[in-house]
């Protein structure tokens, strides 16, 4: 890994590499751009840099052309022939390529002016979309490793703890736990032979959530400062990373960054001749939600079962192997380093009383600009639903979002000017979790959703402690009587003091906040179960065994003229006509798939 | 053969409990899942009960003790693809494969799991065949995605 | 093995930066703005533009922007760069030679005194990129 004297081109072409983009075939765009540009004749003048997530996923593939910050999205190979010769041979930049938003008529070259840009906030992801990932250079550029430097030559632990306490930054995992105060008790805490460690918790679990495995693959190096940074003020000299499962490039990407960084010492012994030492392994998780818990994690890196165990003791007092451990979610650690070099001051200053700072969302489900976004905490959420999120697509309605994942719950639409902090969310029955946000219209049944979250935790329960194990099995039970059209109004008390006894009397916070989806649908969407139970209908036609579906054979002869497409897509042969006469469902036959209702181009399939 | 692999896996670590995981993690990459011979193995090389890899192995989602499909379908059911009609989108794959989630096709070819969110969520519904991520997936698509992988 | 030193790792960083900057939005002390367009690239755009990004390499300079746009619409006086110093009104050259370049970069973008014999006019038209 000789350090190469780069040459300086006159464009960087920035093409995103997310997992969004690349699903999308972001690299056969660069493959294209590669080739058409060394066919022009421009490979000297032009050069293709891959990033990581630039966070407008619902665009991809996407690439942004510097200088200049003009943003192309939703490119195809066929385009980019044409691109390379207008825009960077004539210098015209492609308007037919930009984004337009759906209300206006011209395009919107500049990324920074693009609506769902525009109220974002970049700390956590300050360097989205301007560096390639496995260069540790990039990342030194953007004044990567200053503030190493200042913590490791001006600053004691206590100062460093000091800058964090009074930038308010609470943890990003989902609990909101002070991180300068987590940080004082482990720097207190004794431990025996002098050995603490620090840990990096990028398990992610909650289903709907990207914001670590974003800033892991973007930019590794923010982590691994924040981490060093965090090892001199609680004394710490090994570091892990523990990376779920299910994200293989992240993995690959922090342990690229891991050897750059200790080629170049600022890993390993005596840090920039400064004397400290410090070293970071990754450990791979093996498929367990309840492992992005403290303690199930900590006994999984000691290859034991990931199961919890009672707090206290605290990992801050007795951790990994019995020592003091400080434990971090990856955006906690990815804000540090902007923390030490910016002053806490700073980051106060942005966000609410309480909640200070930004926080990366990642919004999905009914909403038209799918994708990642960081905003500053106290932000409302009209404004990320509307203003960056562009509404729900196909002009159906808001019904409500879900926040915090299995352990939060479903904010109803009424509360659409909430500011989104931490105590906001709890007050209306939800919290802020690791930052998903699942956005739900009218087609959304929130019993299901609740039925949905409970499977979900029914499923990675660790079956350790009773009441979450038999607890939550007995609360899906009734979800899905429910939605099964067989439930009674008693099951509504039923569920509400089974949610009772599990928060109470579950070992850790999966059991502990299980209950919440069901609590918050209960709470504000009650007649969506009354619906279910009285009138044995599903209001948002999502309950299958609520449903049937029916062709109107007027709509089907008269405008469709038989097609026939729905028979032949029938997957059980329920749907009985030929081909010129209206068609009709044996319900007998039908499994309620909605393939017919799906592929029906007159609407003549109806479903009540 | 798998003798050799194991030692050749076991050789990465440092045989100490902590890489346990890690060790059962690269075997059920080398082979898609974990055969027997090579549990036993380890358990003697490493000195650890037999039961306590049971025990791990089956509490980890990543590891399976069955042999897998060569080319495994992964549905994501994680929310942003609930609330986008994944579990339609499993079930018709259980109907186009004739198995149901979790079981192997006879000609081995592929086996169908359900899996917690693939983290591109913004493409919901996905489908992961291999490494190969399908997104915005319809009812209507899923012949067309089996097809492809039917050489 | 280059463990690196808190000045290397300065030096490393400024190194970094002088091919990395042009991605930043910041404020630059200079921007420079070549017209391609279909004249322009027939009468040698290419050419121009090169030797602006020479002069850029070559002093390792990080506050001095080259961009591009389309046709400035006066084609008969190709090949065109608009000059802009921070603060100052942008000049605009015609008919520029690489030799120009080198005199233009020097007298104008470093020393700041316009080279007039070479400028069209001061205080032209905003080019598209910045
Ligand atoms: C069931 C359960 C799952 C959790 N999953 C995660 C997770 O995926 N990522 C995470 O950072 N924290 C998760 N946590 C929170 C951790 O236990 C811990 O509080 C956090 O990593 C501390 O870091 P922070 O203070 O920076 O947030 C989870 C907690 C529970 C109870
Ligand atoms: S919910 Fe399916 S990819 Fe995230």
């Amino acid at each position: 890994m000789a350090v190469e004297k780069e040459k300086l081109y006159r464009v960087h072409l920035m093409v995103c590499a997310g997992t969004g983009c690349v699903s999308n075939h972001a690299f056969e765009i660069k493959e294209a751009l590669e080739k058409e540009i060394k066919r022009r004749g421009l490979e000297k003048e032009v050069k293709v840099v891959t990033t990581g997530c630039n966070g407008f996923c619902e665009r991809g593939p996407l690439m942004v052309v510097q200088p200049g910050n003009i943003f192309y999205q939703m490119l195809t190979v066929k385009d980019i022939p044409y691109l390379v010769e207008e825009h960077l041979l004539k210098g015209r930049p492609v308007k037919k390529l930009m984004y337009q938003p759906p209300e206006e008529k011209t395009p919107v070259p500049v990324l920074s002016e693009i609506n769902f840009f525009k109220k974002q906030v970049l700390v956590a992801l300050r360097n989205r979309g301007l560096i390639d990932p496995e260069k540790i250079e990039d990342y030194i550029a953007r004044d990567g490793y200053k503030a190493l430097v200042k913590a490791l030559t001006q600053m004691t632990p206590e100062e460093i703890i000091h800058e964090v306490t009074i930038s308010g930054l609470r943890g990003r995992g989902g609990a909101g736990f002070p991180t300068g105060l987590k940080w004082q008790l482990v720097r207190n805490a004794i431990s025996p032979d002098n050995e603490k460690y620090l840990v990096c918790n990028g398990d992610e679990g909650d289903p709907g959530a990207f914001m670590d495995r974003s800033i892991l693959e973007a930019d590794p190096h923010s982590v691994i400062e924040g981490m060093l940074i965090g090892a001199k003020a609680i004394g710490a000299t090994q570091g892990f990373i523990y990376v779920r499962n299910e994200y293989p490039l992240a993995v690959k990407r922090i342990l690229i960054a891991l050897d750059q960084a200790r080629y170049y010492g600022l890993l390993g012994h005596d840090i920039l001749g400064t004397g400290f030492d410090f070293d970071i392994r990754v450990v791979r998780g093996a498929g367990a939600f309840v492992c992005g818990e403290e303690t199930a994690l900590l006994a999984s890196i000691e290859g034991r079962l990931g199961e919890p165990r009672p707090r206290p003791p605290y990992p801050a007092e007795k951790g990994l192997w019995g020592k003091p451990t400080c434990i971090n979610n990856v955006e906690t650690w990815a804000n540090i380093p902007v923390i030490i070099d910016r002053g806490g001051k700073w980051f106060a200053s942005i966000g609410t009383a309480t909640s200070k700072g930004t926080k990366v969302f990642s919004i999905v489900g009914k909403i038209n600009n799918t994708g990642l976004v960081e905003v500053p905490m106290g932000i409302t959420l009209r404004e990320i639903i509307y203003d960056i999120g562009g509404g729900i697509p196909g002009g159906k309605k808001f019904k409500a979002v879900q926040t915090g994942g299995p352990s939060g719950g479903c904010i109803p639409a009424e509360l659409i000017n909430l500011p989104i902090d931490y105590e906001s969310l709890t007050a209306a029955g939800s919290m802020m979790g690791s930052g998903g946000m699942v956005v739900m219209d009218e087609d959304t049944c929130m019993v299901d959703v609740a039925r949905y979250f409970l499977s979900f935790t029914q499923d990675e329960s660790c079956g350790k402690c009773t009441p979450c194990r038999e607890g939550t099995k007995a609360m899906l039970d009734i979800l899905t009587r429910i939605t099964e059209g067989k439930g009674t109004e008693e099951d509504l008390g039923l569920l509400e003091e089974l949610a009772d006894t599990i928060k109470e009397a579950s070992l850790c916070g999966l059991g502990k906040t299980a209950p919440n989806p069901v609590l918050t649908t209960l709470r504000y969407f009650r007649d969506e179960y009354i619906a279910h139970i009285q009138d044995k209908k599903c209001p948002a036609h999502v309950c299958r065994s609520l449903n049937v579906y029916k062709i109107d054979p007027q709509i089907c002869f008269e405008k469709g003229h038989g097609c026939d497409v729905c028979r032949r897509n029938c997957a059980t042969d329920a749907i009985i006509g030929s081909k010129g006469e209206a068609h009709k469902i044996d319900q007998t036959k039908c499994i309620k798939c909605g393939v017919c209702f799906d592929v029906c181009h007159f609407g003549a399939v109806k479903v009540e | 053969m798998i003798e050799a692999k194991v030692s050749d896996i076991l050789n990465r670590y440092a045989r100490d409990e902590s890489s346990l995981i890690a060790v059962l993690q690269d075997l059920q990459e080398e082979y898609s899942y974990l055969p027997r011979e090579a549990l036993e193995q380890i358990s003697k090389e490493m000195n650890v009960p037999l039961s306590r890899i049971l025990s791990l192995a089956t509490f980890f989602k990543a590891f399976s003790l069955k042999p897998k499909g060569k080319h495994p379908i992964n549905v994501c059911l994680g929310t942003a693809c609930h609330v986008r009609g994944a579990q339609l989108i499993l079930e018709k794959f259980e109907r186009e494969l004739g198995i149901k989630t979790g079981e192997t096709t006879q000609d081995l070819l592929f086996s169908l799991e359900a899996v917690r969110c693939l983290g591109c969520c913004g493409l919901a519904p996905v489908v992961m065949v291999g490494e190969e991520v399908h997104g915005k997936v319809t009812q209507t698509k899923v012949p067309a995605i089996i097809k492809k992988y039917k050489k | 093995m280059p463990k690196l030193t808190i000045e290397e790792l300065e030096k490393l960083r400024e190194e970094a930066r002088k091919t990395t900057f042009i991605r930043e939005q910041g404020q630059f002390r200079a921007k420079i703005n070549v017209h391609m367009g279909t004249c322009g690239l027939a009468a040698g755009a290419r050419h121009i533009l090169n030797a602006f990004l020479q002069e850029i390499e070559k002093r390792g300079l990080t506050d001095v922007l080259l961009t591009t746009s389309g046709c400035a619409g006066l084609c008969s006086r190709e090949p065109m760069a608009t000059i802009e110093i921070a603060g100052q009104a942008p000049v605009k050259y015609i008919d520029l030679t690489e030799k120009k370049v080198e005199e233009i970069f020097e007298k104008h973008i470093q020393g700041g005194e316009i080279v007039t014999a070479y400028a069209l006019g001061i205080g032209s038209e905003k080019t598209d990129l910045s």
